[in-house]
């Protein structure tokens, strides 16, 4: 190990098996471990102890209204693409306690939730998914009354970004410009090769983590297999969108009709909002006890798909799966580059992949453009 | 792309967005079949006296284990004055609200979203037009008006009701009237009392000579009503940027995170609820956007 820690920029490079001591240091740190692991018939995020709970050897296969795992003949510790669940789920919890209300008396006593937040490393966040969370940082942090406790989770968080290098077949943030090389944000940043991690250093909590980990300077030959399995990452995205045209494509089609040919597939089942990594949008609930005296106010995930969403007194705004269907991808793709001045698709590929029949915004947006 | 009508006041929040403050009913009057005005005090003295609110906008109001609810300021804008909030019985938690006696105990957030642009509206004629419950977010702006009556030209109400007993703030209209407000009322269904006018409220502009050069709308009420109201508007030649409208969405937060209240690219609790026409022009018109 040489006696310099590498800078903030710096590549270096670790063994394979050191990946397990960047983890015991982050333990040591305090952190808990969230990383993909195999599940029941999909690679998931959750807490994990260890190297050993990596999916090393498995892939999956993704398409349109599919996923597989499948097994690789190789012992890749990072060879999936992406989790259905996104990071969006730890961070920005599908159930959160936002206060308790107490009835004392005449009056009554609110307690904001003084639940620490949890110090979470997260571990294989893809480029994609790190430009989700600096689109959400955006929704919840950037106006007039930034979210208490997801800025304490995520100022909390340590990243650990593994740059993709199999993209796969739903993907296309090469379009969205999310990726497939991870962009500013991260602590590390691992590229898998066959038998060693490059490490990019993002940041000086990450300089910290790698100076306790066993590493080298990447060399030459090292830095250029990372810059051609990205380069040809790139060239394999399963999927594309043209986006020169966006928003104003949207705005001036909100009549088409293609929005009637959609609404005919659609289900209004809100899976592609579940599984969206950028999508915010919540429901706030009481949860009283059984004497009524005491109540929880929560903040539920909630999705623009559902009827109750859009309901006023008389009525719903949007009663019917098309007007449904238009909101979220004009949401997606074109008023949210007004509202937070960027798109709020990351081109992940999900809503793809978990729409129960296959809807796929990029031929959507490509069939509202081909007749227009 | 979507500027503020006018910029929103301070946030009040501290604690967190959703944080709630106690707030006591101090009166509460009947203004119409299940309608009422609450009078509402923060049990907080330091929040109360630090409470200000600008005419238009609105405070969340939570009734513990029902729910939360959107409601507009209906009272003066004047300082530390209880807050008045003109409810109608509509649902689970209005209903709820109509429980509430003299000294029960809401929880309240706000001010939220954005105000009539007064001081854009000095020297203007104004055409204030309104139906049922969408008289409460404007009836601060005829107090302002009429404590700084020098300022305005000429202001024709237009208000329309289902019924003459539907009607709000009826004890009012004498004093408006001496201030030289001039109302045009009509209601869908008459009464053997009623002497007026029967029909929808856009008709009324028919009896209004305006000049298109120097005369401000400003509706509320029922989207069809607002949406009629506009046309007879532009019909008259008055510019989309002098009209104003308040618009009605489910709102969750208040604060433009959940998502509920979306007009294409404005969060109608942030950039509205009343914004320029001139702004929400493209949407207004898109059914069920
Ligand atoms: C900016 C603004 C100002 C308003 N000002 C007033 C006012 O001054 N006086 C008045 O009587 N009403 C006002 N409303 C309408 C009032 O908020 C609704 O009538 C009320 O929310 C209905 O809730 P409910 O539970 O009684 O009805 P239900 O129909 O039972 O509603 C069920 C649930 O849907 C939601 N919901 C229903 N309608 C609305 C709505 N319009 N906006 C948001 N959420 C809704 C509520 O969360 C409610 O819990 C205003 C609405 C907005 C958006
Ligand atoms: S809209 Fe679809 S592809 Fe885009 S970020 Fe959301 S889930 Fe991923
Ligand atoms: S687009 Fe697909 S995933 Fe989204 S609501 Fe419709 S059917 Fe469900």
């Amino acid at each position: 190990m040489p006696d310099l820690t590498p800078n903030i920029g710096a590549f270096a490079s670790i063994a394979k098996e050191d990946l397990a001591r960047v983890f015991q240091v982050l333990q040591e740190m305090g952190y808990t471990l969230l990383g993909p692991t195999l599940g029941e018939t999909a690679i998931v995020y959750d807490e994990i102890e260890g190297v050993d709970d990596l999916p090393i050897g498995w892939g999956d296969e993704q398409e349109a209204a599919t996923y597989r795992l499948r097994p690789r003949n190789d012992t890749a510790y990072f060879g999936y693409t992406l989790a259905p669940q996104s990071w969006k789920r730890f961070l920005y919890p599908p159930v959160q306690k936002l206060l308790t209300l107490t009835v004392q008396g005449e009056t009554f006593e609110i307690d904001g939730n003084a639940e620490p937040a949890p110090r979470y490393a997260l571990i294989g966040v893809r480029a994609c998914e790190l430009r989700a969370m600096a689109i959400q940082d955006r929704v919840f942090l950037s106006g007039h009354f930034p979210v208490p406790d997801y800025r304490a989770r995520r100022q909390r968080a340590f990243v650990l970004a593994v740059n993709c290098t199999e993209p796969g077949n739903t993907c296309f943030c090469a379009s969205m410009g999310a990726g497939p090389r991870v962009g500013p944000g991260f602590d590390l940043a691992l590229t898998e090769l066959e038998e060693i991690f490059v490490v990019e250093v993002g940041s000086e909590l990450g300089r910290q983590v790698l100076s306790q980990t066993p590493w080298r300077p990447a060399g030459a030959f090292e830095l250029q297999n990372v810059r051609r399995a990205l380069a040809e990452a790139e060239q394999h995205m399963g999927r594309h969108l043209d986006t020169s045209d966006l928003p104003d494509l949207l705005y001036q089609n909100l009549e088409h009709r293609h929005w009637d040919q959609v609404a005919q597939r659609c289900l209004s089942c809100t899976n592609c909002t579940q599984v969206c990594p950028t999508c915010f949008c919540s429901d706030v609930l009481d949860q009283p006890d059984l004497t009524g005296q005491r109540t929880d106010r929560l903040r539920v995930w909630d999705s623009c798909f559902s009827l109750a969403f859009s309901h006023v007194h008389g009525g719903n705004i949007r009663p019917h799966t098309r007007s449904r269907y238009r909101q979220w991808l004009t949401h997606k793709l074109a008023s949210w580059i007004d509202q937070f001045g960027s798109s709020g698709c990351v081109g992940c590929g999900r809503c793809i992949t978990w729409c129960p029949v296959g809807i796929d915004l990029t031929a959507e947006v490509a069939a509202i453009r081909a007749e227009v | 792309m979507m500027k503020p009508t006018t910029a929103p006041a301070t946030p009040p929040a501290r604690n967190g967005p959703m944080r709630l403050y106690p707030a006591r009913v101090v009166e509460i009057k009947e203004e119409a079949y299940a309608i009422m005005t609450y009078s509402l005090v923060f049990d907080d003295e330091g929040m109360q006296r630090r409470y200000s609110f600008q005419p238009g906008q609105f405070n969340m109001v939570y009734l513990p284990a029902i729910g939360e609810v959107p409601i507009s300021v209906s009272s003066a804008p004047a300082p530390q004055q209880p807050l008045g909030h003109t409810i109608r019985f509509a649902g689970n938690v209005t209903r709820a609200i109509g429980r509430l006696r003299v000294g029960d105990v809401v929880g309240l957030r706000g001010p939220y979203g954005t105000a009539w642009p007064l001081e854009r509206l000095r020297g203007q004629d104004l055409c204030i037009v309104t139906g049922g419950i969408g008289l409460a977010p404007l009836r601060p702006v005829l107090y302002h008006v009429m404590q700084h009556r020098a300022d305005f030209g000429r202001i024709f109400l237009l208000y329309g009701a289902r019924t003459p007993s539907d009607m709000l703030y009826t004890d009012e209209f004498d004093s408006w009237e001496r201030q030289e407000i001039n109302l045009r009322l009509t209601v869908d269904r008459a009464d053997e009392s009623w002497r007026g006018n029967v029909g929808v409220v856009p008709m009324l502009f028919y009896q209004l000579r305006l000049d298109p050069k120097k005369t401000s709308v400003l509706a509320c009420g029922p989207e069809i009503m607002i949406r009629f109201g506009i046309y007879e508007a532009l019909a008259r030649r008055i510019p989309k940027e002098q009209i104003y409208v308040s618009m009605e969405r489910n709102m969750k937060c208040g604060v433009g995170f959940c998502g509920h209240c979306q007009l294409g690219p404005a969060f109608v609790c942030r950039e509205g609820p009343v914004f320029s026409y001139a702004a929400i022009e493209p949407f207004f018109g898109v059914e069920d956007f």
